[in-house]
């Protein structure tokens, strides 16, 4: 009896630690020292961040699309069911304008919610965490300025259990690693630069790499490509391993070649891109030409590896 | 003898005619195969990789345009799967909006031929194509596949 009652005395013990451990985190305003907004920088990281790609309202014609209409709606199709991506226009009622600086700040560096419940990880903040707190702030502000947009998206469409928010806190504590990226001092500051923008803002892992049953990246394994998300597709290995012998015709790409596919959207082999990646050139073409030289010296220099196999050549 | 000869020989153009009605998917892969070799020496020309050459600009754009011109044909409800397409199903559920982004590729691509006279004008003419015409209807219909 004495044993059942210390048993059943430690399992809840247990619930209780977890409960507290799979906590929604947060940033208080009172971490946030004085700041002047530089909307020109908040540019960068909103075309650097993707933010229309998913956020602006979508057209049949991908052409169409005004980037700055954040009205949200998108449907990211995973294994786990089909998301919709929210109005993060200023709209005060269906958008973030009511959002405070803190709450935009807690939602890119902890995946938590003005609410205080736990966004799910589609929501690329697993990267968006890596942002320093000056560019995450002038991106609040750039937002700002952008036209409200009315209407909210629709609700997620979640398989259970993967529906239960709470959950992603067990998922955060497997998976997330808060803190912004630090510089290396043994790369230049152009690698440095590069990937900062590729790790943080700029989210390319989160398509680039293979993911696991719980749709957490491989790290091992982390820009070595792997099947798209949405099961359409392949999404290319950008190391070394694939890069050298992308393309068709093997054409092993440069550092330049990389530079000019983000800016124009054609390759070394003389294709140019399709589907989702057409959507990220979209963004990359708007930033300058040092920015996305960075990129791609540091996507450049990164250690071959070798991911999941691609379907053949077509 | 010779009688034999001619049936055998207007059976197997039979055969290879229907190989390519049949075969669709090929037969449009070889055609973006051809315009992904002209880009590429568009692209070298561009970036000051190889000199440039109006005759091989001109040769660019007359590929493109043979390719609009057959695309259309190549995409016979059929073929939505099989023989390692790229093909998005979108194009099935919007054929008139691909045929009409296929027409403004061809027409996009003539025009050019008959401005393009120096780099300067290539490289204007080119892009555009490049960026609207080529990756804006693969960015709608085209699945990545590599």
């Amino acid at each position: 009896m004495r044993r059942l009652m210390l048993a059943a005395a430690a399992i809840a013990a247990a619930c209780v630690l977890l409960w507290f451990l799979t906590m929604p985190a947060t940033v208080p305003a009172s971490a946030l020292p004085p700041h002047t907004p530089d909307l020109d920088n908040g540019r960068t990281m909103f075309d650097i961040g993707g933010c229309a790609s998913c956020h602006a309202t979508p057209n049949k014609d991908a052409a169409k699309v005004e980037r700055t209409r954040l009205g949200g709606g998108l449907a990211l199709k995973s294994p786990f069911g089909t998301f919709y991506a929210p109005n993060i226009s200023p709209d005060p009622a269906d958008g973030i304008g009511a959002w405070s600086e803190a709450d935009f700040v807690t939602a890119l560096w902890k995946g938590t919610s003005p609410r205080g419940r736990h966004l799910f990880p589609a929501f690329p903040y697993t990267s968006y965490a890596r942002m320093q707190l000056a560019d995450i702030r002038d991106l609040f502000a750039y937002l700002k300025t952008l036209p409200p947009v009315a209407g909210k998206a629709r609700r997620h469409e979640l398989a259970f259990p993967f529906n239960i928010r709470r959950l992603v806190g067990v998922w955060k504590l497997l998976f997330f690693h808060e803190g912004p990226y630090a510089a290396d001092p043994a790369l230049s500051a152009q690698i440095n630069r590069g990937a900062y923008l590729v790790n943080g803002p700029g989210h390319c892992a989160e398509c680039h790499s293979p993911r696991n049953f719980l749709g957490a990246i491989v790290e091992s394994r982390r820009f070595a490509g792997g099947p798209a998300a949405d099961g359409k597709g392949f999404v290319p290995n950008i190391t070394p391993a694939g890069l050298g012998q992308g393309g068709a015709d093997n054409a092993a790409w440069t550092a330049k070649d990389i530079a000019t596919y983000l800016r124009d959207g054609m390759d070394p082999s003389g294709d140019f891109a399709g589907g989702a990646m057409a959507e990220v050139i979209r963004n990359t073409s708007q930033l300058g030409d040092a920015d996305r030289a960075a990129i791609a010296a540091y996507i450049y220099s990164l250690p071959p590896r070798q991911g999941p196999k691609p379907p053949p050549k077509p | 003898m010779i009688r034999s000869v001619f049936a055998v020989a207007a059976i197997a153009l039979g055969v290879s005619v229907a190989v390519a009605q049949q075969d669709p998917i090929a037969a449009r892969k070889a055609l973006m195969k051809a315009n992904g070799d002209q880009a590429k020496i568009g692209a070298a020309m561009i970036k000051g990789e190889a000199p440039f050459d109006l005759d091989k600009a001109r040769k660019i754009f007359a590929t493109f345009e043979d390719a609009a011109a057959k695309a259309p044909a190549l995409f016979p409800d059929n073929s939505k799967t099989g023989g390692e397409t790229a093909a998005d199903p979108k194009i099935w559920q919007n054929m008139e909006d691909f045929k009409a982004r296929l027409a403004k590729f061809g027409s996009d691509a003539k025009a050019a031929s008959a401005q393009v006279t120096d780099l300067d004008s290539f490289k204007a003419a080119f892009g555009s194509i490049g960026k609207n015409d080529c990756g804006g209807c693969h960015e709608q219909y085209r699945i990545k596949k590599s």
